[in-house]
């Protein structure tokens, strides 16, 4: 199963009256992958990324996520995801606790199965002393770790990442990864967007879009040989410029 | 000095945004002020801009105090907040009017000050702000923030979710910028943009942790720097994570930068252990410290 | 079924730690309920009326009396003569005059028939048919009573007049009212919201750094309102004479004069409503249920003041409105000059030195 394809897109396109958004894209992320999303605002991502999670319908081409049908079957989809976002992940209100626990019977999860991810979670997290505290309290970079993990909850076959670094001190910043390389080991495939383009090195492949198209797909390493870069900021700035 | 900051401290309740922080910005000197989210830089900028009152310490903007003179400092600098804070409503051009009027000039007056960056915008300058893409909104609040021909520029993470090519361009503008005479105070969380600054001041949860200029502060970092790859990146991290001599590791890219606890560090030694964790294609050489290292070495 | 619950609980953590949803939810129905259930009312009670008796005898003295112990009314003020009628209405201390004719009482014995006038200021119409009802009410009972043992079948005939309105159009009492409550909407929520949309949308940030001072901010920001709202109050004031017919008796130019004082304390008060409020959102939550609400329910343009308990009316009297709408209604509807209502203007003008007063000791020059 270590070579199906969870994520498989043919001649995606989304358009916004005239204007296409998406235009024509194709590709495919397979189980287990570290799948790199990048493309500068406005380039696409964000609404081709809506369309994955099924909180937005395609235009027009063929869209599979964990072998679900993005037109029709989008509830099964969701079951099947997590997703963490930059711009909201747990509420600021709810404890540590609470949070997991909603989040936790969202996602269908048995009140035995809910204490023990909890038990795990705070555990491996350190979130002892603060497990009663809100959310809201906590700083940005605990806040963003504890939400990856709630987003893991369901033990979901992949998940979405948008941008879930911003503004994070570097070190958190490299926990997270670490964490997303173990989430990854154990077999959850992994779909990121991200603004830092060192952390496109982090990824298996990754994928490029300019103007709604697909510019560039490949694994970092082949990127830079293919653009004679050092770097994926490089291979950015080249492909952007055009 | 254009900027001087003695023992500032502010605290919110209990919680301490800044804490005894004390440096100075030379006239004409591009001054960094690096640290994520929450380190604290927004309320200095606020302190400076005369925004805020910090409880401790003092501070003085082109000569002027930030308590008693206020009303100086807010006529002799250009301040660029964190979000984008112009008219939406208003066009490109009418946004540059209200801020040069108010400033008392003209757009004609200081226009070779913003040429290099107005022409970029110009071909839309009927358009309203609101509908800007992010890189063309940051170069419309730099233009305004710049209009009056300001003394010191406060540029508060002027490129915060802005593409890296708009960044790259917007640093270039910085630069060019340096060369007409302004002071510029920048804060960033990127880390790469520190090396484009003539010095930095690192930042983080309140506490400035080193301030010198980009190389001499790598040149700081007190241990040796190893790039180290192999075929499996989690693997590596847990054994390294289990290995007994390891200092420091952080994920860089296709690498793993590796510090080693003792002082001379046996390369063969540690290729054989990670050999013998099942790892292929082991590859480890020393490497020059970024500004990262540096600063994940001193916040930790 | 779980994960519904699940939702539902979330929702309530959110409103149980939200203080301001937690006010709305409780504060406010409590609040509101009081105030309609004491300030609603159609009844009339303590409402302060005049006697001009002309005759002076027995008959006229008993029904006085009657009309006195009644809690309806009030009794505040003796005529002596039919010329200080007017005078008395104008001054707007009085609702209606009771007028007994010369000889009242022998007029009842021997013609069988006497009359009393009734003359009610009907600048509020429902009220003044209440008031003329009641009254009516009151002469019938005492004619029964007269003709109880007797044969003898006595007369006292109410004759009705309404004063400023014969044909009791409540279009007079709105007209006045809703352009209070139109002008103060325009001008203190507007101006709140104006101001703290800057705040808002962190341009205020960069406008205090700059050469503004930030009394040429606030003069700007409500400068335009001023404007909008004499425009308001010209276009209300010109439906109201050609499309309802509402009189102008009195002067334009001291209704224009009057309007644009009452337009600047409001004005003030938006502005003080923006030092306290940090979103638009809570600005406007403030100018509706803070000023709006207490506006339309106690400033007497729907419902009588004298009908509401004493601590309604003790608030009454600190909401401009009402003193504006005895303004407008006084010149309009009675003719009245500037003497019978310096009074109420100089409330008003005290009211607007105070608000803007506080407004500036309040505005600050920095963000927190």
């Amino acid at each position: 199963m270590k070579n199906k394809n969870v994520i498989q897109v043919e001649n995606l396109s989304k358009l916004f009256g005239g204007f296409a958004a998406v235009n024509n894209i194709s590709f495919y992320v397979k189980a287990g992958e570290i799948f790199g999303f990048l493309g500068a605002n406005g380039a696409g991502k964000t609404t081709a990324m809506k369309i994955l999670i099924g909180i937005s319908s395609p235009t027009s081409g063929k869209v599979t996520v964990a072998g679900f049908d993005v037109y029709k079957e989008t509830e099964s989809i969701k079951k099947n995801i997590g997703y963490m976002s930059q711009k909201f992940a747990l509420y600021d209100d709810l404890t540590v606790k609470e949070n997991i626990t909603f989040f936790g019977g969202i996602y269908g999860l048995s009140k035995k199965q809910i204490e023990q991810k909890q038990h795990e979670l705070v555990g491996e997290l350190g979130l002892q002393e603060v497990v009663n505290s809100l959310v809201g309290s906590l700083p940005l970079g605990w806040k963003q770790k504890l939400a990856f993990s709630v987003s893991l909850l369901h033990d979901p076959k992949i998940i979405f990442l948008d941008e879930p670094t911003g503004g994070v001190d570097p070190i958190t910043r490299r926990q997270f990864w670490e964490m997303i390389y173990k989430a990854a080991h154990n077999g959850t495939t992994i779909f990121v967007t991200t603004h830092y383009m060192d952390e496109a090195e982090y990824c298996d492949r990754v994928s490029i879009m300019v103007n709604g198209k697909i510019e560039a797909l490949d694994t970092p390493k082949k990127l830079k040989e293919h653009y004679k870069t050092n770097t994926m900021n490089d291979v950015f700035l080249k492909l952007a410029r055009g | 000095m254009s900027i001087t900051i003695s023992n500032i401290s502010k605290f919110y309740g209990k919680i301490t945004a800044l804490s005894d922080i004390s440096f100075d910005v030379k006239s004409g000197e591009l001054f960094g002020l690096i640290g994520p989210d929450g380190a604290g830089k927004t309320t200095l900028f606020r302190i400076l801009t005369t925004l805020l009152i910090a409880d401790k310490g003092q501070a003085t903007v082109a000569g002027y105090d930030v308590l008693e003179e206020y009303k100086s400092i807010r006529n002799s600098v250009g301040y660029m907040p964190g979000r984008f804070s112009l008219y939406q409503d208003l066009t490109v051009e009418e946004n540059l009017n209200f801020f040069a009027t108010i400033f008392g000039t003209t757009i004609e007056e200081n226009y070779d000050l913003i040429k290099d960056i107005y022409v970029q915008i110009e071909p839309f300058k009927t358009r309203r702000a609101g509908k800007l893409s992010g890189g063309m909104k940051q170069k419309l609040a730099l233009s305004c923030a710049l209009i009056h021909k300001p003394k010191v520029l406060f540029l508060d993470e002027p490129t915060t979710g802005v593409d890296p090519v708009s960044r790259k361009e917007f640093w270039k503008m910085l630069k060019r910028l340096q060369e007409k005479g302004i002071t510029i105070l920048v804060s960033t969380p990127y880390m790469d943009e520190a090396a484009l600054c003539d010095r930095i001041a690192l930042i983080q949860d309140g506490k400035i942790l080193e301030i010198d200029t980009p190389r001499a502060i790598v040149n700081h970092f007190p241990k040796s720097l190893y790039n180290i790859r192999t075929n499996d990146m989690y693997g590596l991290i847990e054994s390294l994570t289990n290995y007994e001599h390891t200092y420091s590791i952080f994920p860089f890219g296709e690498f793993v930068h590796y510090t080693d606890k003792r002082d001379t560090m046996d390369i063969k030694s540690l290729k054989a252990y990670l050999k013998s964790q099942g790892l292929t294609n082991i590859h480890i050489e020393k490497t020059q410290p970024t500004i990262e290292d540096t600063f994940m070495e001193l916040a930790k | 079924m779980k994960r519904f619950v699940g939702f539902v609980r979330k929702e309530f953590y959110h409103i149980f730690r939200d203080k301001r949803s937690l006010f709305i939810l409780f504060g406010m129905p409590i609040a509101q309920i009081l105030l309609f259930g004491f300030a609603i009312t159609n009844e009339i009670n303590n409402v302060n009326i005049a006697i001009l008796d002309q005759a002076n005898d027995v008959t006229s003295k008993e029904i006085i009396n009657k009309i006195a112990a009644s809690k309806h009314f009030s009794i505040v003020d003796v005529i002596q003569k039919e010329s200080s009628i007017e005078s008395i209405f104008k001054k707007g201390k009085v609702k209606a005059v009771l007028q007994f004719e010369n000889n009242f009482g022998s007029n009842l014995i021997k013609e069988k028939q006497a009359y009393v006038q009734v003359l009610t200021d009907a600048t509020d119409p429902n009220m003044a048919n209440t008031i003329s009802n009641y009254i009516s009410a009151i002469l019938k009972k005492y004619q029964q009573e007269l003709n109880k043992n007797t044969s003898k079948n006595y007369q006292i005939v109410p004759q009705s007049r309404m004063v400023y309105n014969a044909e009791l159009k409540s279009v007079y009492m709105f007209v006045p009212g809703v352009m209070t409550v139109i002008l103060m909407l325009v001008s203190a929520m507007m101006t709140s919201i104006s101001i703290t949309r800057e705040k808002e949308q962190g341009s205020m940030e960069i406008l205090l750094v700059s050469p503004l001072k930030p009394f040429q901010v606030i003069i700007g920001k409500v400068f335009p309102y001023i404007f909008l709202s004499v425009i308001n109050a010209i276009v209300i004031v010109l439906l109201s004479i050609f499309i309802f017919n509402v009189p102008v008796n009195g002067s334009l130019l001291l209704l224009g004069i009057e309007s644009v004082l009452f337009i600047i304390t409001s004005l003030a008060l938006g502005i003080l409503i923006s030092t306290i409020s940090a979103t638009q959102q809570t600005a406007m939550m403030i100018s509706l249920m803070g000023l709006m609400l207490p506006t339309i329910l106690l400033s007497g343009f729907i419902f009588p003041i004298s009908s509401m308990p004493l601590p309604l009316k003790v608030i009454s009297n600190i909401i401009p409105a009402k003193w504006f709408i005895i303004i407008v209604k006084g010149i309009m509807l009675k003719g009245i000059g500037i003497g019978f209502i310096f009074k109420e203007t100089a409330i008003l003008v005290l009211m607007a030195l105070l608000f803007i007063g506080i407004s500036v000791k309040k505005y600050k020059i920095r963000l927190e």
